[in-house]
Protein backbone atom coordinates (compact mmCIF):
# COMPACT_ATOMS: atom_id res chain seq x y z
CA UNK A 1 0.00 0.00 0.00
CA UNK A 2 1.33 3.36 -1.00
CA UNK A 3 1.84 5.98 1.66
CA UNK A 4 -0.84 8.56 2.07
CA UNK A 5 -1.16 12.24 2.69
CA UNK A 6 -3.95 14.44 3.90
CA UNK A 7 -5.93 16.40 1.33
CA UNK A 8 -8.59 18.99 1.98
CA UNK A 9 -10.76 20.52 -0.69
CA UNK A 10 -12.58 23.53 0.66
CA UNK A 11 -15.30 25.53 -1.11
CA UNK A 12 -17.17 28.57 0.21
CA UNK A 13 -20.23 26.46 0.95
CA UNK A 14 -18.66 23.33 2.44
CA UNK A 15 -15.63 21.17 3.01
CA UNK A 16 -15.87 19.07 -0.09
CA UNK A 17 -13.16 16.54 0.69
CA UNK A 18 -11.16 15.81 3.82
CA UNK A 19 -9.39 12.45 3.67
CA UNK A 20 -6.10 10.63 3.46
CA UNK A 21 -5.28 9.70 -0.10
CA UNK A 22 -2.38 8.27 -2.06
CA UNK A 23 -2.26 10.57 -5.03
CA UNK A 24 -4.01 13.61 -6.38
CA UNK A 25 -3.76 14.85 -9.93
CA UNK A 26 -4.75 18.48 -10.28
CA UNK A 27 -4.96 20.69 -13.33
CA UNK A 28 -2.83 23.76 -12.75
CA UNK A 29 -2.67 26.70 -15.11
CA UNK A 30 0.50 25.12 -16.54
CA UNK A 31 -0.89 21.63 -16.99
CA UNK A 32 -1.59 18.54 -14.93
CA UNK A 33 0.41 17.93 -11.78
CA UNK A 34 0.50 14.88 -9.57
CA UNK A 35 0.86 15.24 -5.81
CA UNK A 36 2.21 12.41 -3.69
CA UNK A 37 3.25 12.25 -0.06
CA UNK A 38 6.19 14.47 0.87
CA UNK A 39 5.73 16.79 -2.04
CA UNK A 40 7.84 19.92 -1.87
CA UNK A 41 5.89 22.90 -0.38
CA UNK A 42 4.24 24.62 -3.28
CA UNK A 43 1.57 27.11 -4.23
CA UNK A 44 0.01 27.27 -7.65
CA UNK A 45 -3.26 28.46 -9.17
CA UNK A 46 -5.58 25.88 -10.69
CA UNK A 47 -7.49 26.13 -13.91
CA UNK A 48 -11.05 24.96 -14.35
CA UNK A 49 -10.79 21.23 -14.77
CA UNK A 50 -10.83 17.76 -13.35
CA UNK A 51 -9.17 16.54 -10.21
CA UNK A 52 -8.30 12.86 -9.83
CA UNK A 53 -8.09 11.35 -6.38
CA UNK A 54 -6.41 7.98 -6.05
CA UNK A 55 -6.81 5.89 -2.95
CA UNK A 56 -6.84 2.15 -2.24
CA UNK A 57 -6.69 1.27 -5.91
CA UNK A 58 -9.74 3.29 -6.90
CA UNK A 59 -9.70 6.60 -8.69
CA UNK A 60 -12.38 9.18 -8.22
CA UNK A 61 -12.86 12.27 -10.31
CA UNK A 62 -14.44 15.58 -9.51
CA UNK A 63 -15.03 18.84 -11.34
CA UNK A 64 -13.24 21.84 -9.92
CA UNK A 65 -13.91 25.47 -10.81
CA UNK A 66 -10.50 27.06 -10.49
CA UNK A 67 -8.88 28.04 -7.23
CA UNK A 68 -5.44 27.23 -5.95
CA UNK A 69 -3.54 24.43 -4.31
CA UNK A 70 -1.25 24.89 -1.33
CA UNK A 71 1.01 21.97 -0.54
CA UNK A 72 2.42 22.01 2.98
CA UNK A 73 4.47 19.46 4.87
CA UNK A 74 1.56 18.24 6.95
CA UNK A 75 -1.27 18.53 4.49
CA UNK A 76 -2.43 19.80 1.14
CA UNK A 77 -5.22 22.30 0.82
CA UNK A 78 -7.18 23.10 -2.31
CA UNK A 79 -9.30 26.22 -2.11
CA UNK A 80 -11.81 26.45 -4.92
CA UNK A 81 -15.00 28.30 -5.80
CA UNK A 82 -16.87 25.07 -6.47
CA UNK A 83 -16.24 21.34 -6.51
CA UNK A 84 -18.63 18.59 -7.53
CA UNK A 85 -18.65 14.83 -7.91
CA UNK A 86 -19.96 13.71 -11.31
CA UNK A 87 -23.23 12.50 -9.81
CA UNK A 88 -23.83 15.86 -8.17
CA UNK A 89 -23.66 17.83 -11.38
CA UNK A 90 -26.89 19.23 -12.70
CA UNK A 91 -26.45 18.62 -16.40
CA UNK A 92 -29.42 20.76 -17.41
CA UNK A 93 -28.12 23.69 -15.45
CA UNK A 94 -24.67 23.32 -16.97
CA UNK A 95 -26.12 23.17 -20.50
CA UNK A 96 -28.11 26.30 -19.85
CA UNK A 97 -25.09 28.07 -18.43
CA UNK A 98 -23.15 27.07 -21.52
CA UNK A 99 -25.79 28.53 -23.84
CA UNK A 100 -25.97 31.68 -21.79
CA UNK A 101 -22.23 32.15 -21.88
CA UNK A 102 -22.11 31.54 -25.61
CA UNK A 103 -24.74 34.14 -26.40
CA UNK A 104 -23.00 36.58 -24.12
CA UNK A 105 -19.72 35.97 -25.91
CA UNK A 106 -21.33 36.82 -29.24
CA UNK A 107 -22.81 40.03 -27.92
CA UNK A 108 -20.50 43.03 -27.84
CA UNK A 109 -19.34 43.79 -24.34
CA UNK A 110 -16.48 45.15 -22.34
CA UNK A 111 -13.29 43.29 -21.67
CA UNK A 112 -14.47 42.13 -18.27
CA UNK A 113 -17.77 40.86 -19.66
CA UNK A 114 -16.00 38.78 -22.26
CA UNK A 115 -13.62 37.43 -19.68
CA UNK A 116 -16.44 36.50 -17.36
CA UNK A 117 -18.40 34.83 -20.12
CA UNK A 118 -15.34 32.82 -21.07
CA UNK A 119 -14.84 31.66 -17.50
CA UNK A 120 -18.52 30.76 -17.23
CA UNK A 121 -18.32 28.85 -20.48
CA UNK A 122 -15.25 26.99 -19.29
CA UNK A 123 -16.93 26.00 -16.05
CA UNK A 124 -20.05 24.82 -17.85
CA UNK A 125 -18.07 22.78 -20.37
CA UNK A 126 -16.01 21.25 -17.60
CA UNK A 127 -19.13 20.20 -15.70
CA UNK A 128 -20.70 18.70 -18.81
CA UNK A 129 -17.47 16.89 -19.53
CA UNK A 130 -17.21 15.36 -16.09
CA UNK A 131 -20.89 14.51 -15.90
CA UNK A 132 -20.87 12.68 -19.19
CA UNK A 133 -18.03 10.44 -18.09
CA UNK A 134 -19.92 8.82 -15.25
CA UNK B 1 -63.19 63.10 36.42
CA UNK B 2 -62.18 59.56 37.13
CA UNK B 3 -64.00 58.30 34.03
CA UNK B 4 -61.94 60.52 31.76
CA UNK B 5 -58.73 59.31 33.39
CA UNK B 6 -59.88 55.77 32.84
CA UNK B 7 -60.55 56.36 29.19
CA UNK B 8 -57.13 57.94 28.74
CA UNK B 9 -55.37 55.06 30.40
CA UNK B 10 -57.30 52.62 28.28
CA UNK B 11 -56.18 54.43 25.15
CA UNK B 12 -52.56 54.34 26.27
CA UNK B 13 -52.77 50.62 26.96
CA UNK B 14 -54.15 50.05 23.51
CA UNK B 15 -51.39 52.03 21.82
CA UNK B 16 -48.59 50.40 23.81
CA UNK B 17 -50.12 47.06 23.04
CA UNK B 18 -50.06 47.65 19.31
CA UNK B 19 -46.44 48.77 19.54
CA UNK B 20 -45.69 45.58 21.40
CA UNK B 21 -47.31 43.53 18.68
CA UNK B 22 -45.09 45.15 16.09
CA UNK B 23 -41.88 44.67 18.04
CA UNK B 24 -42.85 41.10 18.82
CA UNK B 25 -43.43 40.42 15.13
CA UNK B 26 -40.08 41.99 14.26
CA UNK B 27 -38.40 39.91 16.91
CA UNK B 28 -39.83 36.73 15.42
CA UNK B 29 -38.85 37.75 11.91
CA UNK B 30 -35.30 38.54 12.89
CA UNK B 31 -34.99 35.31 14.90
CA UNK B 32 -35.87 33.39 11.78
CA UNK B 33 -33.46 35.44 9.70
CA UNK B 34 -30.78 35.08 12.34
CA UNK B 35 -31.10 31.32 12.22
CA UNK B 36 -30.66 31.36 8.46
CA UNK B 37 -27.76 33.78 8.62
CA UNK B 38 -26.05 31.72 11.30
CA UNK B 39 -26.30 28.63 9.15
CA UNK B 40 -24.68 30.28 6.18
CA UNK B 41 -22.05 31.83 8.44
CA UNK B 42 -21.12 28.44 9.83
CA UNK B 43 -20.85 26.99 6.36
CA UNK B 44 -18.64 29.76 5.02
CA UNK B 45 -16.60 30.59 8.09
CA UNK B 46 -14.20 27.69 7.68
CA UNK B 47 -13.44 28.58 4.07
CA UNK B 48 -12.62 32.17 4.93
CA UNK B 49 -10.57 31.27 7.94
CA UNK B 50 -8.56 28.78 5.94
CA UNK B 51 -8.25 31.25 3.10
CA UNK B 52 -6.96 33.92 5.46
CA UNK B 53 -4.54 31.55 7.19
CA UNK B 54 -3.23 30.15 3.94
CA UNK B 55 -2.67 33.51 2.33
CA UNK B 56 -0.99 34.92 5.44
CA UNK B 57 1.19 31.83 5.51
CA UNK B 58 2.16 32.24 1.89
CA UNK B 59 2.76 35.95 2.20
CA UNK B 60 4.98 35.46 5.22
CA UNK B 61 7.18 33.29 3.12
CA UNK B 62 7.50 35.78 0.32
CA UNK B 63 10.20 37.83 1.92
CA UNK B 64 12.19 39.62 -0.69
CA UNK B 65 9.48 39.42 -3.28
CA UNK B 66 8.39 42.80 -4.49
CA UNK B 67 4.73 43.08 -5.25
CA UNK B 68 2.53 46.12 -5.36
CA UNK B 69 0.00 44.59 -2.98
CA UNK B 70 2.60 43.83 -0.35
CA UNK B 71 4.78 46.90 -0.17
CA UNK B 72 3.41 49.86 1.71
CA UNK B 73 3.96 53.38 0.48
CA UNK B 74 3.59 56.77 2.06
CA UNK B 75 0.04 57.24 3.32
CA UNK B 76 -1.59 60.24 1.73
CA UNK B 77 -5.13 58.99 1.59
CA UNK B 78 -6.85 56.09 3.30
CA UNK B 79 -9.79 54.18 1.91
CA UNK B 80 -12.39 52.54 4.11
CA UNK B 81 -14.90 49.86 3.28
CA UNK B 82 -17.60 50.26 5.93
CA UNK B 83 -20.26 47.58 6.18
CA UNK B 84 -23.51 48.72 7.78
CA UNK B 85 -27.12 47.62 7.60
CA UNK B 86 -29.76 48.80 5.15
CA UNK B 87 -32.34 49.20 7.86
CA UNK B 88 -32.43 50.58 11.36
CA UNK B 89 -34.16 49.38 14.50
CA UNK B 90 -31.22 47.18 15.31
CA UNK B 91 -30.19 48.72 18.60
CA UNK B 92 -26.72 50.15 18.53
CA UNK B 93 -25.59 48.06 15.59
CA UNK B 94 -25.28 50.81 12.99
CA UNK B 95 -24.06 53.56 15.26
CA UNK B 96 -21.46 51.27 16.84
CA UNK B 97 -19.91 50.32 13.53
CA UNK B 98 -19.92 53.90 12.29
CA UNK B 99 -18.35 55.02 15.57
CA UNK B 100 -15.63 52.41 15.19
CA UNK B 101 -14.92 53.63 11.66
CA UNK B 102 -14.87 57.30 12.66
CA UNK B 103 -12.54 56.78 15.59
CA UNK B 104 -10.16 54.87 13.35
CA UNK B 105 -10.31 57.62 10.74
CA UNK B 106 -9.32 60.32 13.20
CA UNK B 107 -5.60 59.70 12.83
CA UNK B 108 -5.69 59.70 9.05
CA UNK B 109 -4.99 62.90 7.13
CA UNK B 110 -7.34 62.22 4.25
CA UNK B 111 -9.89 59.52 3.82
CA UNK B 112 -12.56 58.21 1.51
CA UNK B 113 -15.32 55.71 2.08
CA UNK B 114 -16.85 52.85 0.18
CA UNK B 115 -20.19 52.49 1.89
CA UNK B 116 -21.99 49.17 2.05
CA UNK B 117 -25.56 49.48 3.32
CA UNK B 118 -27.89 52.47 3.22
CA UNK B 119 -27.34 53.48 6.84
CA UNK B 120 -23.64 53.99 6.39
CA UNK B 121 -24.07 55.66 3.03
CA UNK B 122 -26.58 58.18 4.41
CA UNK B 123 -24.34 58.93 7.37
CA UNK B 124 -21.22 59.58 5.33
CA UNK B 125 -23.07 61.43 2.61
CA UNK B 126 -24.70 63.77 5.05
CA UNK B 127 -21.36 64.65 6.58
CA UNK B 128 -19.74 65.20 3.20
CA UNK B 129 -17.19 62.45 3.31
CA UNK B 130 -15.57 61.39 0.06
CA UNK B 131 -17.62 58.50 -1.24
CA UNK B 132 -15.75 56.26 -3.66
CA UNK B 133 -18.65 53.92 -4.05
CA UNK B 134 -21.86 52.75 -2.52
CA UNK B 135 -23.45 49.34 -2.41
CA UNK B 136 -26.91 49.31 -0.95
CA UNK B 137 -29.66 46.75 -0.39
CA UNK B 138 -27.16 43.96 -0.02
CA UNK B 139 -26.79 43.71 3.73
CA UNK B 140 -29.32 40.98 4.36
CA UNK B 141 -28.32 38.66 1.58
CA UNK B 142 -24.60 39.06 0.95
CA UNK B 143 -23.60 37.77 -2.45
CA UNK B 144 -20.16 36.92 -3.68
CA UNK B 145 -20.68 38.95 -6.84
CA UNK B 146 -21.15 42.13 -4.83
CA UNK B 147 -18.10 41.29 -2.73
CA UNK B 148 -16.11 40.90 -5.94
CA UNK B 149 -17.31 44.28 -7.15
CA UNK B 150 -16.27 45.93 -3.90
CA UNK B 151 -12.96 44.12 -4.06
CA UNK B 152 -12.31 45.19 -7.63
CA UNK B 153 -13.20 48.78 -6.82
CA UNK B 154 -10.87 48.95 -3.85
CA UNK B 155 -8.05 47.32 -5.79
CA UNK B 156 -8.51 49.76 -8.67
CA UNK B 157 -8.38 52.70 -6.30
CA UNK B 158 -5.26 51.29 -4.74
CA UNK B 159 -3.57 50.60 -8.05
CA UNK B 160 -4.30 54.06 -9.40
CA UNK B 161 -2.84 55.47 -6.17
CA UNK B 162 -6.09 57.24 -5.34
CA UNK B 163 -5.80 55.63 -1.95
CA UNK B 164 -2.64 54.31 -0.34
CA UNK B 165 -4.21 51.82 2.01
CA UNK B 166 -7.59 50.17 2.38
CA UNK B 167 -9.27 49.21 5.63
CA UNK B 168 -12.30 47.01 6.09
CA UNK B 169 -14.69 47.89 8.92
CA UNK B 170 -17.26 45.28 9.87
CA UNK B 171 -19.00 43.62 12.80
CA UNK B 172 -17.82 40.24 13.89
CA UNK B 173 -20.47 37.86 15.15
CA UNK B 174 -19.40 36.22 18.39
CA UNK B 175 -22.77 35.26 19.83
CA UNK B 176 -26.34 36.50 19.70
CA UNK B 177 -25.72 38.92 22.52
CA UNK B 178 -22.13 39.75 21.67
CA UNK B 179 -20.84 41.36 18.49
CA UNK B 180 -17.56 43.08 18.03
CA UNK B 181 -16.59 45.88 15.67
CA UNK B 182 -13.43 45.13 13.76
CA UNK B 183 -11.11 47.15 11.58
CA UNK B 184 -8.64 45.23 9.46
CA UNK B 185 -6.25 46.33 6.77
CA UNK B 186 -6.89 44.86 3.35
CA UNK B 187 -4.25 46.62 1.30
CA UNK B 188 -1.33 46.50 1.38
CA UNK B 189 -1.44 43.02 2.86
CA UNK B 190 -0.48 42.87 6.50
CA UNK B 191 2.71 40.93 6.80
CA UNK B 192 3.28 40.57 10.50
CA UNK B 193 6.39 38.52 10.01
CA UNK B 194 8.46 41.00 11.98
CA UNK B 195 7.51 39.68 15.39
CA UNK B 196 7.21 36.01 14.69
CA UNK B 197 9.48 35.31 11.78
CA UNK B 198 9.37 31.60 12.37
CA UNK B 199 12.37 29.88 10.99
CA UNK B 200 10.57 26.57 10.61
CA UNK B 201 8.97 27.74 7.41
CA UNK B 202 10.94 26.51 4.50
CA UNK B 203 11.07 27.75 0.99
CA UNK B 204 7.88 27.37 -0.87
CA UNK B 205 7.90 26.87 -4.58
CA UNK B 206 5.67 29.13 -6.60
CA UNK B 207 4.48 27.80 -9.91
CA UNK B 208 4.92 29.35 -12.41
CA UNK B 209 6.36 32.36 -10.54
CA UNK B 210 5.73 34.22 -7.26
CA UNK B 211 4.37 37.23 -9.15
CA UNK B 212 1.81 35.18 -11.04
CA UNK B 213 0.74 33.38 -7.90
CA UNK B 214 0.33 36.59 -5.92
CA UNK B 215 -1.46 38.30 -8.81
CA UNK B 216 -3.93 35.47 -8.67
CA UNK B 217 -4.18 35.02 -4.93
CA UNK B 218 -4.38 38.55 -3.59
CA UNK B 219 -7.59 39.56 -5.40
CA UNK B 220 -9.10 36.27 -4.35
CA UNK B 221 -8.09 36.87 -0.78
CA UNK B 222 -9.57 40.36 -0.78
CA UNK B 223 -12.83 39.25 -2.34
CA UNK B 224 -13.26 36.52 0.20
CA UNK B 225 -12.30 38.74 3.12
CA UNK B 226 -14.98 41.18 2.03
CA UNK B 227 -17.53 38.45 1.50
CA UNK B 228 -16.71 36.91 4.86
CA UNK B 229 -17.08 40.31 6.52
CA UNK B 230 -20.42 40.82 4.80
CA UNK B 231 -21.72 37.48 6.05
CA UNK B 232 -20.48 38.21 9.58
CA UNK B 233 -22.09 41.64 9.50
CA UNK B 234 -25.40 40.30 8.21
CA UNK B 235 -25.51 37.79 11.05
CA UNK B 236 -24.59 40.45 13.59
CA UNK B 237 -27.28 42.74 12.23
CA UNK B 238 -30.00 40.16 12.73
CA UNK B 239 -28.70 39.30 16.17
CA UNK B 240 -28.59 42.97 17.20
CA UNK B 241 -32.11 43.54 15.88
CA UNK B 242 -33.43 40.48 17.62
CA UNK B 243 -32.03 41.58 20.96
CA UNK B 244 -33.25 45.16 20.48
CA UNK B 245 -36.74 44.00 19.62
CA UNK B 246 -36.80 41.57 22.51
CA UNK B 247 -35.96 44.41 24.88
CA UNK B 248 -38.61 46.62 23.29
CA UNK B 249 -41.22 43.91 23.74
CA UNK B 250 -40.22 43.43 27.36
CA UNK B 251 -40.42 47.15 28.01
CA UNK B 252 -43.85 47.35 26.40
CA UNK B 253 -45.06 44.51 28.59
CA UNK B 254 -43.78 46.23 31.69
CA UNK B 255 -45.49 49.44 30.68
CA UNK B 256 -48.76 47.68 30.02
CA UNK B 257 -48.76 46.02 33.41
CA UNK B 258 -48.09 49.28 35.24
CA UNK B 259 -50.79 51.01 33.18
CA UNK B 260 -53.23 48.21 34.00
CA UNK B 261 -52.57 48.71 37.70
CA UNK B 262 -53.24 52.39 37.29
CA UNK B 263 -56.39 51.65 35.36
CA UNK B 264 -57.73 49.30 38.01
CA UNK B 265 -57.01 51.81 40.73
CA UNK B 266 -58.88 54.48 38.82
CA UNK B 267 -61.78 52.10 38.26
CA UNK B 268 -61.97 51.21 41.92
CA UNK B 269 -61.81 54.85 42.93
CA UNK B 270 -64.71 55.68 40.66
CA UNK B 271 -66.82 52.81 42.05
CA UNK B 272 -66.09 53.86 45.61
CA UNK B 273 -67.08 57.39 44.79
CA UNK B 274 -70.33 56.26 43.21
CA UNK B 275 -71.25 54.18 46.27
CA UNK B 276 -70.44 57.10 48.53
CA UNK B 277 -72.72 59.30 46.44
CA UNK B 278 -75.61 56.82 46.61
CA UNK B 279 -75.18 56.31 50.33
CA UNK B 280 -75.02 60.06 50.78
CA UNK B 281 -78.23 60.49 48.72
CA UNK B 282 -80.09 57.81 50.73
CA UNK B 283 -78.94 59.36 53.95
CA UNK B 284 -80.32 62.73 52.87
CA UNK B 285 -83.78 61.24 52.16
CA UNK B 286 -84.18 59.96 55.73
Amino acid sequence: MASKFHLQIITPTKTFFDEEIEMAVVRTIDGDMGILRNHIPLVTPLSVGIIKLKSEGTTREAAIAGGFVYVERAKTVIMTDAAEWPEEIDLNRAEKAKERAETRLKAPGGEIDTMRAEIALNKALNRINVAQKR
Amino acid sequence: MAGLGMRDIKRRIKSVNSTKQITKAMELVSSAKLRKAKESLEKTKYYFETMGDTIRDIVQNTKGIKHEYLTSREIKKTGYVVITADRGLAGGYNSNIIKAAISHMEEKPRKSVIAVGTKGRDFFKKRHYDLDGEFVHVSENPSFTVAQKIGRLSMDLYKQELVDEVYLVYTEFISTINQKQKVIRLLPLEVDAVGNGEAKRTNITYEPSPEVVLDYLVPKYIDSMIYGAMVESATSEQAARRVAMENATDNAEEMISSLKLQYNRARQASITQEIAEIVGGAEALK
